[in-house]
């Protein structure tokens, strides 16, 4: 099963990291994707931008723009991890290793659809 | 990362959050801050045993303030408030008063905060201190290492500073639209200035004025997120990210300054540009245009050339001449002829600059910049005189080295071969 670990954070503690500390952060996050790619269970992974270079588009009759992200909560989504796991406590597990430490929440969803894309970067 | 770590970052990001909602209640900065170092005392003995509040600065506000009342309960030997253990374990209360502080009344406290650091009262070098030591919570020593002053001298420009605060009695109500657009301004500009005491290398190590300028970035970007509709903030913010990203290759092993033109760019940070020019763009949409986008916007067709060499002048002149309508200087005069040079010759740039002479007359950069013209119409004398002129006017040994190379060059190249 293919699962989205999304990232969520306190963006004003993220932003308050050294980048010694950011660099141990995904130091750590690391050990674990690495793992995985080698086993051929890692996807798309993404980290987003602060929530500051956000732009949210509202659907409705008339859409319209509005700066900022869709939910003005604490914590925002700020990354992602596609990974393939045989159970849900195998994704639990991975999550548990990739936040250790960390504050925040890690949100596990099972996918529905994946289109690995086209992108070259 | 341990859980020490996390709180330490916790703690200095809710700060602006805490001291500014603390400011209202207590309408004294030393009590705000006071306020807050208790309660920051309380969290490094509570936070790892309860774990972590679910939002840190609603809990530092709660028990600061309760701290200081506290305090004074028992000065008047009345009944104490319930010690913070049974708070921390309250999650009712907690969202209770999260609730009560809405998002727009932080707003507004975090808001005054920066403003009361950049009175007008309060001359600029001091209004640098005050914020990086409020705001940002830099210790009297870290921020006189920046200034190369000593502690107690620094200690007493931060006192004489909050003395004049407390003077100027700024009010407390909720600011109206039109003194809220003031006081952003005024925030925005004293940001700037953290950034460019950061940036133009005039004392401290260069450990410290990298942190001058990541701190800027920061308060940059906390102002966005409490204003995400404002242009002129993206515009700040994209400034200052894409100034920063250039940082690497802007001093060569040895310390000297290397030109924009000379610049390894493989060594101008990615992430950081990305970002700035997602800004830039972001806030052009608005389409009211001014002086920050239009400098990030300039900063961003730099950041956009791959080599030098297919720098967009012709842009960047159009760019300047945006900015000499919106905000008529010389120095804008001054920069706008550097485009111009590489557009039209350095004759044209020249005749640009004479009138700069009165206005700039003691400005290192005008001589400098004049010097590069006429040594590049081979008028060698005149360029000696400028370059000479600039290094009287040098700020910075760094400054006075790099006129001193053209010198040199000069020499070379006028000696007979």
């Amino acid at each position: 099963m293919l699962y989205a670990i999304l990232c969520y954070h306190d963006e004003d503690v993220v932003s308050a990291w050294t980048k010694e500390e950011d660099d141990a952060v995904i130091a750590k996050r690391a050990v674990v994707t690495c793992g995985l790619a080698a086993e051929g269970r890692l996807g798309p992974v993404a980290r987003l931008m602060p929530t500051t270079a956000a732009v949210t588009v509202r659907s409705g009759s008339e859409p319209f723009v509005i700066d900022g992200p869709f939910a003005e909560t604490k914590e925002q989504l700020l990354g992602f991890y596609i990974v393939d796991c045989a159970t849900l406590d195998a994704a639990i597990d991975l999550a548990r290793q990739m936040g250790q430490g960390e504050s925040g929440a890690l949100e596990i969803r099972p996918l529905r659809l994946f289109q690995p894309g086209s992108v070259r970067t | 990362m341990t859980d020490i770590v996390w709180i330490d970052a916790a703690l200095r990001a809710a700060r602006p959050q805490a001291i500014g909602a603390l400011l209202r209640y207590f309408r004294d900065l030393d009590q705000a801050e006071e306020a807050f170092q208790e309660a920051c005392l309380r969290a490094l003995r509570h936070w790892p045993v309860n774990g972590p509040p679910r939002d840190p600065a609603a809990w530092l506000i709660l028990v600061g303030r309760n701290a200081a009342l506290d305090d004074v309960r028992r000065r008047r030997h009345s009944e104490p408030l319930p010690p913070e253990e049974i708070i921390s374990d309250l999650d009712d209360a907690e969202a209770d008063l999260a609730e009560r502080l809405d998002s727009s009344r932080y707003r507004d406290d975090m808001l005054r905060l920066l403003f009361i650091c950049c009175h007008p009262d309060v001359p600029a070098t001091q209004q640098i201190a005050l914020a990086l030591r409020i705001v940002s919570g830099l210790s009297v020593k870290e921020i006189a290492r920046a200034f190369l002053v000593g502690e107690s001298a620094m200690e007493q420009r931060i006192t004489r500073a909050k003395r004049r605060i407390a003077e100027a009695q700024v009010p407390y109500e909720t600011p109206g639209a039109v003194e809220r657009a003031e006081r952003l301004a005024a925030v925005a500009a004293m940001i700037y200035l953290v950034f460019n005491e950061g940036y133009s290398a005039s004392g401290g190590t260069a450990h410290i004025r990298v942190a001058l300028c990541e701190e800027s970035i920061r308060l940059a970007r906390l102002l966005l997120r409490l204003f995400p509709a404002e242009p002129e903030i993206m515009g700040l913010t994209a400034l200052l990210l894409l100034q920063h990203a250039r940082a690497p290759a802007r001093l060569d092993p040895d310390g000297e300054i290397v030109l924009l033109e000379d610049q390894d760019r493989g060594l101008w940070n990615r992430e950081l540009i990305a970002e700035g020019l997602a800004l830039v763009e972001k806030g052009l949409r608005h389409r009211r245009p001014g002086t920050y986008q239009v400098q990030a916007a300039i900063a961003a067709i730099h950041a956009r050339a791959a080599r030098f060499e297919e720098t967009d002048w012709g842009e960047i002149d159009q760019l300047y001449a945006v900015l000499e309508v919106l905000q008529p200087s010389p120095v804008v005069t001054l920069n706008r002829a550097v485009a111009v040079a590489r557009l039209h010759g350095p004759a044209a740039a020249l005749a640009m600059i004479e009138p700069l002479a009165v206005p700039l007359a003691g400005y290192f950069h005008f001589f400098g910049v004049r010097g590069a013209f006429l040594m590049q119409m081979g008028r060698t004398d005149e360029a000696r005189t400028a370059f000479d002129r600039a290094i009287a006017l040098a700020h910075t040994p760094v400054e006075a080295a790099h006129i001193r190379l053209h010198l040199d060059r000069l020499s070379k190249d006028s000696r007979p071969a």
